[in-house]
């Protein structure tokens, strides 16, 4: 079974070219927020409790990155025994949302393939699999990059 | 401004991993701090306590576990928690009492036990808590926050590798001269570049430990400390703001910056504005710091809160940190304790500890890292989930 490792924060992901990653939007003052905001603004000076589901933008360029050498504590999904695989961590700046969103890369994708400025889109990835379910994500990977 | 409090002692438990419970080493700062003010338990009418997530609830609320450990003597006790924090928070809360007229002498306590390695989120299932997310859905831990830092600056500044290993060569400098520090070596920039890398470009000597320890402040009204016949170190400001929105620095455990697109960020960040409302309520500027104590998680961020606190322009923390000024002995010594790079983390102690290092410093009796004529020192941390802190301090 197909899961999200979050609900909500990214669609369905049978179709790769209409992925993206969901936040909302305040009805009051426009504000955009992700991971979503659904019962209030966080602007202080708006008082809007009304938000819509927005898709992001599904590109972006490469603020920072950085990767992870060690396996990370629990909730990290896992089996502490198995060999630890590096894996990348890259930051997005949106232009049109003007909010930079963090996510792993793609597999494959290490911190020598990446660049600050870089351009990155937004594609469907797994984070883990065990025996009952198959944890879906987001990743980042180079715009063009192989799937 | 508010009106100035006295610090009458400080004291510490030495950082390390000593494998014993964090009141222990409380109490032994405790008992320290207050041999120093030269006072007994007995005479004090608050304690505050610094509360860490292991050592806090439930079962060990500092403040009281501090109070029933010296020994229950009916005072006032207050515990706060602000993450990295804490400590700040608890002198803060001290002083507003002491001010407001509460309490003449507070005793302000922050201790911990660390776990060994990353810091972990609280067990169970908690998709509503985004410092568990982060770990669940991106295994962020905090060395990958200040590996994104890092390269940032990186490409932004031109810092590299080795000006990061600088630091912690500075820092280690430093802390050898410190009785309470857990490292008491000499690292080499080599040293450095040969331990294992833990979030790319930072190298495990780039990264702060974690460690046990404990300190201790003993504060009171500036009337007491006349009647007591002392001409202490002062607390002049304690900054505890928060960020404003829209905030554009990625912070630990957020997923996502706040988006710029309706509202215009903040002229100033959130970390540069921690110190600026210090400043504000002392009535000084970097100008009048003769040293400063900053939260070098990382090698890298040492050279960020350089920016932050005002002490040379954005971009401009290697130039400060290559001409030597940042050293002891420098114009403008930062992290003459030896740092975090010295000691490792002991959350709700680390804000509290380098408030007695301004205390012994501005005393002069700092051995030999003292920095010559010390005056005015500030000491600056951030923490998660939105705290920061600074504190002047002048004698």
């Amino acid at each position: 079974m197909r899961t999200p490792v979050v609900a909500g924060w990214f669609n369905a992901d049978d179709d790769p070219d209409g992925f993206r990653l969901l936040g909302t939007r305040c009805r009051m003052c426009g504000s955009v927020f992700f991971p979503r905001a659904d019962a209030y603004c966080r602007n202080p000076s708006c008082a809007g409790s009304e938000l819509d589901e927005v898709p992001l933008s599904r590109t972006g360029t490469v603020w920072s990155y950085t990767d992870g050498r060690y396996r990370p504590p629990a909730p990290y999904p896992g089996t502490p025994d198995a060999p630890w695989e590096p894996y990348t961590v890259v930051a997005v700046e949106l232009a049109a949302e003007r909010m930079v969103v963090l996510g792993q890369a793609a597999p494959g994708v290490t911190v020598a393939d990446l660049a600050v400025g870089m351009a990155v889109e937004v594609v469907p990835g797994v984070l883990h699999q065990d025996a009952e379910r198959t944890w879906t994500t987001w990743h980042w990977r180079p715009v063009g990059g192989p799937v | 401004m508010t009106d100035d409090i006295a610090v009458l002692g400080a004291g510490m438990h030495p950082w390390g991993k000593w494998g014993r419970r964090f009141v222990e080493y409380g109490v032994t700062a405790a008992r320290s701090a207050l041999s120093d003010a030269q006072l007994g338990w007995n005479d004090v009418q608050l304690v505050v306590g610094a509360d860490t997530v292991r050592g806090g609830y439930p079962g060990h609320v500092a403040g009281a576990a501090f109070a029933q450990a010296l020994g229950w003597q009916g005072a006032r006790v207050t515990s706060v928690y602000a993450a990295c924090a804490s400590g700040a928070q608890a002198i803060n809360t001290a002083r507003a009492q002491i001010l407001a007229g509460m309490a003449d002498v507070a005793l302000v306590v922050g201790a911990d036990a660390a776990p060994k390695g990353f810091f972990a989120p609280a067990g169970g299932d908690r998709p509503d808590d985004p410092d568990w997310l982060r770990f669940r859905v991106l295994g962020a831990t905090n060395p990958v926050y200040f590996g994104l830092y890092a390269r940032r600056r990186m490409a932004l500044y031109g810092d590299t590798p080795d000006d990061f290993a600088q630091v912690k060569v500075k820092n280690a400098a430093a802390g050898r001269a410190n009785p309470h520090a857990r490292y008491r070596k000499a690292v080499t920039a080599e040293e450095v570049a040969a331990s294992p890398v833990v979030a790319d470009p930072l190298r495990l000597l780039d990264i702060c430990a974690t460690s046990d320890g404990a300190a201790a402040l003993v504060l009171s009204s500036m009337s007491f400390a006349r009647r007591h016949g002392v001409d202490p170190v002062r607390i002049r400001a304690v900054s505890t703001v928060t960020p404003r929105y829209p905030r554009t620095t990625l912070d630990l455990p957020d997923f996502a910056t706040d988006s710029a697109a309706v509202v215009a960020p903040p002229a100033i960040g959130f970390r540069a504005s921690i110190a600026a409302a210090a400043y504000a309520e002392a009535g000084t500027g970097p100008a009048d710091l003769d040293l400063a104590e900053v939260y070098d998680l990382s090698t890298a961020l040492e050279l960020e809160w350089y920016e932050d606190v005002g002490l040379c322009p954005a971009g401009e923390g290697v130039k400060l940190l290559r001409e030597g000024a940042t050293a002891l002995g420098g114009r403008i010594p930062v992290n003459p304790s030896g740092g975090l790079a010295s000691f490792g983390e002991a959350v709700p102690a680390q804000a509290i500890s380098q408030v007695c290092e301004l205390t012994w410093q501005l005393r002069g009796q700092a051995g030999g890292r003292q920095v010559a004529g010390a005056r005015c020192g500030l000491s600056v941390n951030q923490g998660l989930f939105g705290h920061g802190s600074a504190v002047i301090a002048v004698r």
